[in-house]
């Protein structure tokens, strides 16, 4: 089997933190891949280095059969990687429908068809209705949902979602679980995501692994990881002997 | 048959015709309608004074235009665009007075010149990472470089400066822009007119989508695909090819060229106030923002006169406080403010 995405012992050290230790797995397409771990496993590091806005230290990573580590991230997004941002960084005084035209307008030249594409996908995300607001002035959950909406305008092969649950209501969050089940199953779209909400992780991955202090820990079915020891300990802490 | 083939020939410019003025609310089109129109009878109906003021009025909405590509649409902040003014300026001028040359074949010349200073600032700014307000130090290092340098080229007489040759024209030479100033009027109306035209193009256009991307966030404009140092490149060195132009303009407009004059840094300053005070990254503030200025100073000089005070650089005092409580007031430019006021989105109008 040949993965979409695979990582092999890559590693990112800032000053004296190791942030990412030899870390190395494979996603294959049309999987909906999870990471999970306690704030400061290096989630976010892995991401910036699949996502190209950080230069490995070592390893290799490789999507579609070829090396992109350390490509720069625009070079990444045009073969195939969108990505949403942690903190949602939409463009703030451009409108909703602004926003998407510009990814859409990535592989779509004309302006005219780029609209008509961003049109599609402010449906599907629900936020055709706003479309000519001002994006600063959207909640949080919209602002959210345009992240994920401008990267899907770029039509990528991989979606790479940081936290994208975090700050929305059960309610909300369903919808987005929604959301995303939908792209991934009726579009065929490989997504990796970051997530601390375990209701959504457990609702939506098919593989998960697990991150603490910048090494893999485990990796594996989301019903085998809940039971799995190492993950336990590091969420909760090791039970006294 | 005739007919039909001239029809298929104008066809695409036609369509561009169109597709220009398409998504226009009739209250926009009602208004350039009336702007165009009252600005093309004007020199029927003032002196040459007045005539001259709306000269440099236009001048500003033109360079304010073309300023505006840089920092309104692609946010990159230049304050030393007097540099390609005063490249188009002595270029132009140099190739008239020393060879004889029109200056709308010197502009040919100038062109390129503008294009590769416009690179170079840009390919050292993006390419070592030099942003904010660092790059704005950048080119108004370049234009005192090229006031200094013009300074002592002896080529161009130095700090002597260049003079072009004054003639009495029996009749307007508009291809030697030589002439009486109701024909510059007309130059200028026209160039600022293309400005506007060929703003609102790009804005409308993919490369203009891009540009707002960078403009508002860059890191995410390189997450949604966009390279985005070529397309900085591409807003410097169109932005330094279009003011060049009002450098030739400049140069035969006025007669004489003065490095410590053309490449000062006050130029500069002067470019940018039109398009601050209008709204920045907007197609009518910079125009309104030139007629505001220049009306706001001649309405000083107007009043300062009737009453009779004449203390040196109150004037100065005056305009100041004026553009602070202008700024202050309307920190978003008045464009946007007046669009809200009149009913016409002014946003990216």
């Amino acid at each position: 089997m040949t993965a979409l995405l695979s990582l092999e012992r890559v590693s990112k050290r800032f000053r004296g933190l190791l942030a990412v230790d030899g870390v190395s797995f494979a996603v294959s397409a049309g999987d909906l891949f999870a990471i999970i771990g306690p704030n400061g496993a290096g989630k976010t590091t892995l991401f910036n280095m699949i996502a190209g806005a950080i230069v490995p230290d070592q390893g290799s990573i490789n999507f579609a059969g070829e090396p992109i580590g350390g490509l720069p991230a625009d070079a990444v997004c045009r073969r195939g990687i969108a990505r949403t941002f942690q903190i949602v960084r939409p463009f703030p005084a451009l409108t909703v429908e602004d926003n998407v035209i510009i990814g859409a307008l990535l592989h779509i030249r004309d302006v005219g068809k780029a609209r008509a594409r961003a049109g599609d996908i402010l449906r599907s995300l629900d936020l055709f209705e706003q479309r000519n607001r001002i994006a600063a002035t959207l909640t949080l959950p919209d602002r959210k949902r345009l992240e994920v909406a401008r990267a899907l305008a770029t039509e990528p092969r991989l979606l790479l979602l940081d936290e994208v649950m975090a700050g929305l209501r059960p309610t909300e969050s369903d919808r987005m679980v929604a959301i995303l089940r939908s792209l991934n199953r009726d579009n065929g779209l490989t997504i990796v995501l970051i997530e601390h909400v375990m209701r959504a992780v457990m609702a939506l991955a098919s593989n998960v692994l697990v991150l603490d202090h910048g090494i893999a820990i485990a990796q594996g079915k989301p019903e085998a990881i809940v039971r799995d020891s190492a993950v336990v300990q590091s969420y909760l802490g090791a039970e006294p002997v | 048959m005739a007919a039909k083939t001239s029809a298929s020939f104008a066809d695409p410019f036609i369509r561009i015709a169109v597709s220009l003025f398409e998504d226009l609310s009739r209250q926009t089109i009602a208004l350039l309608g009336i702007l165009l129109a009252s600005l093309l009878i004007v020199p029927w109906l003032v002196n040459d004074y007045l005539l001259t003021v709306l000269i440099v009025v236009l001048y500003f909405a033109f360079t304010g235009q073309a300023w505006n590509i840089m920092m309104g649409f692609a946010g990159q902040l230049s304050l030393g665009h007097a540099i390609y003014v005063g490249l188009g300026a002595y270029i132009a001028a140099v190739l008239f007075a020393r060879f004889g040359i029109a200056p709308w074949i010197g502009f040919l010349a100038v062109i390129p010149v503008a294009a590769a200073c416009g690179a170079t600032i840009g390919f050292l700014a993006f390419r070592f990472r030099v942003a904010g307000v660092y790059f704005a130090i950048l080119t108004i290092a370049f234009a005192e470089f090229a006031r200094i340098g013009f300074d002592h080229l002896d080529y161009v007489n130095a700090s002597a400066g260049l003079f072009l040759p004054v003639a009495q024209y029996a009749r307007n030479d508009l291809w030697h822009l030589r002439g009486n100033p109701t024909m510059f009027y007309y130059v200028i109306l026209a160039a600022a007119a293309f400005a506007f035209v060929v703003c609102r193009a790009l804005l409308k256009s993919r490369i203009g989508y891009f540009w707002l991307a960078i403009r508002e966030d860059e890191q995410a404009a390189r997450a949604a695909g966009i390279d985005t140092f070529r397309y900085k490149m591409a807003a410097v060195m169109i932005s330094a090819v279009v003011t060049s132009f009002a450098g030739v303009f400049y140069a035969f407009f006025y007669n004489n060229l003065f490095p410590e004059q053309v490449f000062n840094i006050s130029r500069s300053i002067e470019i940018i106030l039109g398009p601050i005070i209008g709204g920045i990254g907007t197609l009518f503030g910079p125009i309104l923002g030139a007629f505001v200025l220049t009306g706001l100073a001649e309405l000083l000089n107007a009043a300062m006169a009737a009453i009779g005070f004449d203390l040196p650089g109150a004037k100065q005092v005056f305009y100041g406080i004026c553009l602070l409580l202008v700024v202050v007031a309307l920190p978003e430019g008045v464009w946007p403010w007046l669009a809200r006021r009149i009913g016409v989105s002014g946003r990216r109008q």
